[in-house]
């Protein structure tokens, strides 16, 4: 152990990973980082000020970027248009909020069964089976659209709600990382339960669920991105217009304003508001569980 | 070892037991009680995410790889044509060659190690902050990526507009750079800048958080040690200390910098509106499988598009793997 003393004065420094306070050091990053952040933010920035803009700031010569006369006339006019095919869009809302909370929950209670087992349990396939998954963490569902479109087509899943959810819970990287962070509790805790008498029901249910809670809400927040703003499952697997998701509709009226002009006046500034109501759900979701976020990121090495 | 004992054992009996003139039946089934007791519980537990991982990734997968050996229209049921697919793939398809695969490669390799380099250097620095500011910038950089692509769809449209009230346009002329607006989106030399300029925006994901997180994981006597033995500059600490010691996060970053980096192919759709994109200047594989799988319904062939693109991810990750595997 070097003490603080020693290393004041021999010059041995800790390169300051993880400061504790403030050091005239730290000024160059600050110096690179505010300018990159704030060029980061300017897309989110616009997001939350073109959704508040009345018509005549969003088409003025020339374009503002901040608003500059606030109004909520664009989340009204939202919520009081039908979509093309005559459905309002709390119908939207609605089903993008049904199909996000039961895939959240599912997802957290499949990815960790299986993560338990492939971290605790003792069976043949175990190094096998685990190996399959991080091979599986370089897969690309975007290239095999087709072929999955033609195995739901087959399993008759075509316009049903679990089409929504299903897909969604085969999430490899979900299982990986809580693999990893069961990994991190000692088998000595299974095994007092074990002689206790504890059933695996109860083992898993009771000591590793509470254990891994920071792991859990990792999980929480890659389904939720993936479920919440997922327009791709809307626009392939459901042709029927009153299971579709908000993602979906907003994928409409962006596509509205670019090819007719007659409906991009309104359109424009109900895109703005429906991507500010997308956006939102995503960032207070991050910001209340970035802790445990980065607990259980700091366990994601693939050796 | 413990393991493979406990596992071999119940093998070693059966195979004993078929000397002896017992009913190998019940036989059968006492070995089969005995590994269900044994090992029931464990694939119960993963028998959920198993069935689902089966059917919508390994299924798909192998069906790719099999409708890509045949000619299959979606209506009449598919046709085994060997590897006529790959053939024309490779010889024939004159846009894939001269669009889709240099476009494809372009992205790739500037968005790929691009993003990766940029998500680690962030990392790095955000790491030598304290802890409040540094979750602000965190949360900040990585805003992008939590965005749903159509969200950002509505932004860059704008941002990128192609008459005056477009935001680059407006602030361009009003510097006096340009005299008329340009069509950002719809012309072939500008999209391919934009494309990139956009993935690299939105690329500080979850691999750059695994980054981050491994980065304050190191143990500060590491440094001090370095320090003693006469390790000096900022670099040399990067690349003897800080790389090797967090090797499993890096791998972890590379690999969710390659899926991400082709999962991002339907940027170019999204951007022009249209797919093919204008003179095919933004057509990547993915929207080249789309083009022929949806569009003109040559599924076939578009399935062995596919496999090619499994296999380009497949091959970066194993280079990341060479680079970043093995014991520091």
């Amino acid at each position: 152990m070097i003490t603080n003393w020693t290393r004041r004065y021999t010059g041995i420094r800790n390169r300051g990973i993880n400061p504790q306070g403030f050091h005239v050091s730290q000024i160059r990053f600050y110096v690179i980082l505010v300018p990159l952040a704030a060029l980061m933010l300017l897309p989110i920035i616009y997001i939350f000020s073109s959704a508040f803009k009345p018509p005549d700031e969003l088409f003025a010569y020339p374009p503002q970027f901040l608003v500059t006369s606030p109004t909520f006339k664009n989340f009204t006019d939202l919520f009081s248009v039908l979509s093309n095919s005559g459905i309002p869009i709390s119908r939207y809302l609605f089903n993008s909020i049904l199909i996000t909370l039961i895939t959240v929950a599912a997802s957290i209670f499949v990815s960790s069964a299986a993560a338990y087992s492939l971290s605790k349990k003792r069976f043949k396939l175990k190094q096998v089976l685990f190996e399959i998954n991080t091979v599986a963490l370089m897969f690309v569902p975007i290239a095999v659209t087709i072929p999955r479109f033609l195995v739901i087509e087959n399993l008759n899943l075509l316009d049903t709600f679990w089409v929504h959810i299903l897909p969604v819970l085969a999430l490899p990287v979900g299982v990986f990382l809580l693999k990893q962070f069961i990994d991190g509790i000692p088998d000595e805790v299974i095994e007092a339960a074990q002689i206790d008498g504890a059933s695996d029901w109860r083992i898993y249910w009771g000591i590793i669920l509470p254990m891994i809670r920071p792991a859990l809400a990792t999980i929480a927040i890659l389904t939720f991105q993936a479920a919440w703003n997922n327009a791709e499952i809307s626009t392939l697997y459901i042709n029927n217009e009153s299971m579709r998701t908000l993602a979906f509709y907003l994928s409409t009226l962006t596509a509205a304003t670019t090819t007719g002009v007659a409906t991009s006046v309104a359109g424009q500034g109900m895109a703005a508001a429906a991507a500010l109501i997308m956006f939102l759900p995503n960032l207070i979701i991050f910001i209340l569980l970035q802790g445990q976020v980065m607990s259980t990121m700091s366990r994601s090495g693939l050796k | 070892m413990q393991i493979r004992r406990t596992l071999q054992k119940p093998f070693g009996k059966t195979l004993d037991s078929t000397l002896y003139t017992e009913n190998i039946g019940s036989k059968l089934r006492r070995s089969f009680r005995g590994w269900f007791e044994r090992e029931g519980s464990a694939y119960g537990f993963l028998a959920p995410y198993a069935a689902l991982f089966f059917v919508f990734i390994v299924v798909p997968v192998v069906a790719a790889i099999l409708l890509s050996f045949t000619f299959f229209d979606a209506v009449q049921p598919p046709r085994v044509i060997g590897l006529a697919n790959y053939i024309s793939v490779l010889t024939q398809d004159d846009i894939f060659m001269r669009y889709v695969l240099p476009n494809t490669i372009t992205f790739a390799v500037i968005v790929g190690p691009g993003g990766y380099v940029l998500a680690f250097l962030l990392a790095w620095m955000l790491a030598q902050l304290p802890r409040i500011p540094r979750t602000i910038f965190a949360l900040i950089l990585y805003s992008p990526s939590m965005t749903a692509a159509v969200a950002m769809a509505v932004v860059w449209r704008t941002l990128f507009s192609g008459d005056q009230t477009g935001y680059l346009n407006s602030f361009l002329m009003g510097m006096g750079v340009l005299q008329e607006p340009i069509q950002w989106l719809q012309s072939p030399q500008y999209l391919m800048p934009i494309m990139i300029i956009v993935t690299l925006w939105s690329s500080m994901g979850i691999g750059f958080l695994a980054m981050l997180a491994g980065i304050l994981e190191i143990s500060p006597d590491l440094y001090e040690a370095a320090s003693i033995d006469g390790l000096n500059s900022r670099w040399q600490e990067i690349f003897y200390i800080t790389i090797p010691s967090m090797r499993p996060q890096m791998l972890f970053g590379a690999v969710m910098a390659i899926v991400g980096t082709f999962q991002a192919g339907a940027i170019g759709v999204t951007l022009s509106g249209s797919n093919p994109t204008p003179q095919y200047a933004g057509q990547l594989i993915v929207n080249h499988i789309e083009d022929y799988g949806f569009l003109r319904y040559e599924m076939g062939y578009a399935a062995a598009v596919s496999v090619v693109l499994l296999l380009m991810v497949l091959f970066f990750s194993r280079v990341a793997n060479r680079l970043f595997a093995g014991d520091p």
